[in-house]
């Protein structure tokens, strides 16, 4: 176990690494001056001249990359060129933002999901199970953008129930914050939802006719217990490992998600960076995504790891 | 009743049992109206071949038979029926009033949970005792079932024990509640056979010291032999025979139970010269099909982890036209050395020569030109025929990939080679599962003999077969290669098919030769310990010399 931890971190550093590496370059692969590109035509020289400055562009290469990192190391992310503040200013608060609806329905979706997938197993062909199926069919194939914008104008304007507001953290006044969480994350939540219904009841199935499963049948144990702890707990092996995958979905769908609710997450950071191109915030949004995919990854890992005590020697 | 009948009354009575599935929307009967009883204490073995409704009547007992199932009958423990009984109460008997002891302990265990936790759970699930309690209680159980370091064995993962092993740890868990009745599917036929015989030996202390009754079901007759007071012998869902086991071996009435026992290939007795076929060498001279030299095959560890060698400088040879029987436990290397010769394994040092061309040296086209010169035939004929191709394509493929035949030319070998393994050529059209597994082989081996190899690689290629099948396949094989005169490795851990085919034979045991000599020498006088003991292990289907073996086999093993 500790050999694997150790080799799994050393993993997820060298992504990290390498993340970090390709991000630096990406200005710098930029065809002509990414100084002038971003600052646009109209730009005078000294404008010019000080941007190249304050994106480090002008010392020696190696300068440049270890500069890079040295200043990543140092919580410094660079200076937005279009509101002139670090952006290490705005970018936590919108990554928590952003973190906060992903994280919401990932454990919304679990939980339910495995739930109705235990019952959509346990009551295989009937018409529970068909009503659940059914409905995973019609969670996994809307789109985001379509189930956001439907849920938006019922909800928010045809019935009123959770009319647009300004976003209030929870510190400001939680009931506010809960009224706004609502839309995004059942948007969200559907999709993946669906994908762990369906992952757990056809995992279950399987397992439900397990040797063991019949073992546990055969020492007396209450078909609640047979079913709980032993087909279920199995399980969920595939369902964790669906779970990680379900999550950079999650936050692939956060973007738009944020766009159409008005989300202060870091979509709209990202957005306004790209169409601007504002490239100091684009490197951050990309570096600090990228960094919360690789520890999803390693979390996941550990997860499943937890999970199944064979993939140990494996 | 006759023979050793039961002191003290019935414990189980089946009387007219059926059991039928519903399969595409009819009811298909699995069990047609079979009766018959277990006494207190009394062994009873349930013997047929696959399909015969064994394991479905002994499922049906403590209502385990899943899926679309429909009971009629009587089956009764005690005064109670069980067929029909409320959940509540079936629970109070199951596993505490009788137990189950299942075929393959290393899908039989949940392999997320550590033994302890299994046994535990089985104790408190009838006995209710804290978990410290039970964890004691499990100690116990691995002690009495002779799990060496139960202390820490307790804590072990199904994954981390032995075959053996686990088949301990699950019954230890079938005798956590002291049952009256165990039923036992098949126990052994998992194993290899020196722990099948340790396993017989631990089932038969512990029905002795518990007084329980056991019910075996079971395929292999030597089993029967070894544990049995009384047998019934099941056919397509019906009893056929039933009878004390003396007399059942002695003197089988039906024509079936004949054709069972007949189709038992023997193992050998030490001492006892028996026939072996003749050697059909042509040559006569030392001209090797097959020469393997200080063979080691090592499988790679992980990053910064020292490998596995499977094996160890492990010399032997096959002369034209002559059968080398491969034996040894599983984890012995003998699929390895296999695997080794047709390139699925990379050996990592020595050399192996067909036909005298090294192998090993081989690479890129020069290997594909040589590969025809040999071929495989695996275990399992449902695993490795494509499901998706009709047997005449999976026939055809070795011709069509060395081009050695165009379309038309490879439908005439194919209608060739189905006669030769006597199966009508019109099959061609056929898929994998319009067959039996007894076809399927025979499939498998045309398919390896498409190319007319000089020397063919046989894994295990009648274990997962039924032995009335496995009779007529073996034949079918002896009679091809005597015809067609291939040099052949053939790689088992029944020593009775060996005998039957092998003009020599090579023990291995971790890895290691220990033995190699002429069938006839090497199975009737063995000389090292350990084949010794392979050979006591393997239990001959007759009650008498049976227990004059395990006599034997005890001696050796204390």
């Amino acid at each position: 176990m500790k050999r694997f931890l150790l080799t799994r971190f050393a993993q997820a550093l060298l992504q990290l690494f390498a993340v970090g590496t390709i991000v630096f370059f990406l200005v710098r692969l930029i065809p002509g001056d990414p100084a002038r590109a971003a600052l646009g035509e109209g730009a005078t020289d000294e404008q010019v001249a000080q941007t190249r400055e304050a994106m480090h562009l002008n010392d020696p290469f190696l300068q440049q990359y270890f500069g890079f990192w040295g200043r990543l190391f140092q919580g410094d992310l660079g200076t937005s060129l279009l509101s002139s503040r670090p952006v290490m200013q705005d970018l936590p608060t919108r990554l928590g933002n952003s973190l906060e609806l992903v994280l919401v329905s990932l454990a919304i979706a679990l939980v339910l999901g495995i739930l109705l997938g235990r019952i959509a197993a346990t009551r295989a062909d009937k018409p529970a199970d068909h009503a659940l199926v059914g409905g995973s069919i019609f969670g996994i194939s809307l789109p985001v953008f379509v189930l956001g914008t439907l849920l938006l104008m019922v909800f928010a304007f045809l019935i009123p129930v959770l009319p647009p507001q300004r976003f209030t953290t929870p510190w400001e006044d939680p009931v506010t914050h809960l009224q706004i969480l609502i839309l995004p994350v059942v948007t969200l939540t559907a999709a993946s939802c669906a994908v762990i219904t369906r992952m757990t009841r056809s995992a279950m199935l399987e397992t439900l006719t397990a040797d063991y499963v019949r073992t546990a049948r055969s020492k007396g144990l209450s078909e609640k217990r047979v079913i709980k702890d032993h087909a279920l707990r199995t399980a969920l092996l595939p369902v964790a490992s669906a779970a990680t995958i379900e999550l950079t979905t999650l936050i692939g769908s956060t973007v738009l998600v944020e766009t159409i609710f008005g989300w202060p997450g870091v979509s709209s950071l990202l957005m306004s960076a790209v169409g601007q191109r504002d490239y100091p915030v684009i490197q951050a949004v990309v570096l600090a995504v990228a960094a919360i995919v690789i520890l999803v990854n390693l979390v996941g890992d550990l997860v499943i790891r937890a999970l199944d005590p064979r993939a140990e020697e494996a | 009743m006759t023979g050793p009948a039961p002191a003290a009354g019935t414990v189980l009575t089946v009387d007219g049992l059926s059991v039928d599935f519903r399969i595409a929307g009819e009811w298909t009967p699995a069990v047609k109206d079979i009766s018959f009883t277990v006494g207190k204490g009394e062994v009873v073995a349930l013997v047929g071949e696959s399909g015969s409704g064994k394991s479905v009547s002994s499922m049906s007992v403590l209502g385990l038979v899943g899926g679309n199932v429909r009971h009629s009958g009587s089956i009764r423990f005690h005064d109670t029926e069980l067929l029909g009984l409320d959940h509540e109460a079936l629970r109070g008997i199951r596993g505490k009033r009788i137990a189950m002891i299942f075929q393959e302990p290393m899908t039989a265990l949940n392999p997320v949970y550590t033994i302890g936790r299994q046994i535990a759970e089985a104790i408190r699930c009838h006995e209710p005792m804290s978990a410290a309690d039970a964890r004691t209680r499990a100690v116990e159980l691995l002690t009495k079932v002779g799990i060496p370091e139960p202390e820490r064995r307790v804590d072990s993962y199904p994954h981390q024990l032995s075959g053996g092993q686990r088949q301990r740890a699950m019954i230890a868990m079938a005798i956590s509640g002291s049952p009256e009745v165990i039923i036992a599917d098949e126990p052994t036929t998992a194993l290899d056979v020196t722990v099948q015989a340790e396993i017989l030996d631990l089932l038969r202390g512990l029905q002795k010291d518990l007084g329980s009754a056991v019910l075996i079901i079971t395929h292999d007759m030597g089993v029967v032999a070894d544990l049995a007071d009384r047998v019934i012998v099941m056919k397509r869902g019906e009893v056929v025979e039933e009878a004390p086991v003396e007399r059942l071996f002695a003197a089988p009435r039906h024509d079936y139970t004949r054709t069972l026992l007949a189709a038992v290939p023997k193992p050998p007795t030490p001492g006892e010269a028996e026939p072996v076929p003749e050697a059909t060498s042509t040559g006569g001279t030392a001209t090797a099909t097959l020469r393997v030299t200080d063979l080691e095959v090592e499988y790679p560890g992980r990053l910064g982890e020292k490998g596995f060698k499977a094996v160890h400088g492990v010399s032997l040879s096959i002369r034209k036209g002559e059968v080398l029987a491969l034996v040894g436990e599983s984890g012995s290397g003998k699929s390895t050395i296999g695997r080794a010769i047709v390139g699925l394994a990379r050996a990592t040092a020595g050399s192996i020569q067909v036909c005298g061309t090294d192998v090993t040296r081989l690479t890129g086209r020069r290997l594909r030109a040589f590969r025809p010169t040999y071929s495989m035939v695996f275990q399992d004929p449902g695993a490795s025929l494509n499901p998706r191709l009709s047997i005449g394509d999976s026939i055809a493929a070795p011709l069509l990939v060395n081009r050695t035949a165009d379309r038309a030319g490879a439908r005439a070998r194919v209608a060739e080679l189905l006669e030769q393994v006597e199966l009508p050529a019109s099959w061609a059209e056929r898929f994998p599962h319009e067959l039996s597994g007894g076809q399927r082989q025979r499939i498998g081996i045309a398919r390896a003999l498409a190319l007319e190899p000089e020397l063919l690689i046989a894994d295990e290629p009648t274990s997962a077969l039924d032995v009335s099948v496995q009779a007529t396949v073996l034949r079918l094989f002896r009679e091809l290669q005597d015809r067609l005169g291939f040099s052949c490795l053939f790689i088992s851990h029944d020593l009775g098919v060996v005998e039957l085919l092998a003009h020599e034979v090579a023990v291995l045991q971790h890895g290691r030769l220990v033995e190699h000599g002429p069938a006839r020498e090497v199975l009737a006088r063995p000389r090292t310990d350990y084949t010794k003991r392979l050979v006591a292990a393997a239990p001959v289907p007759d009650p008498a010399r049976q227990a004059e073996r395990r006599r034997l086999w005890r001696e050796m093993a204390a």
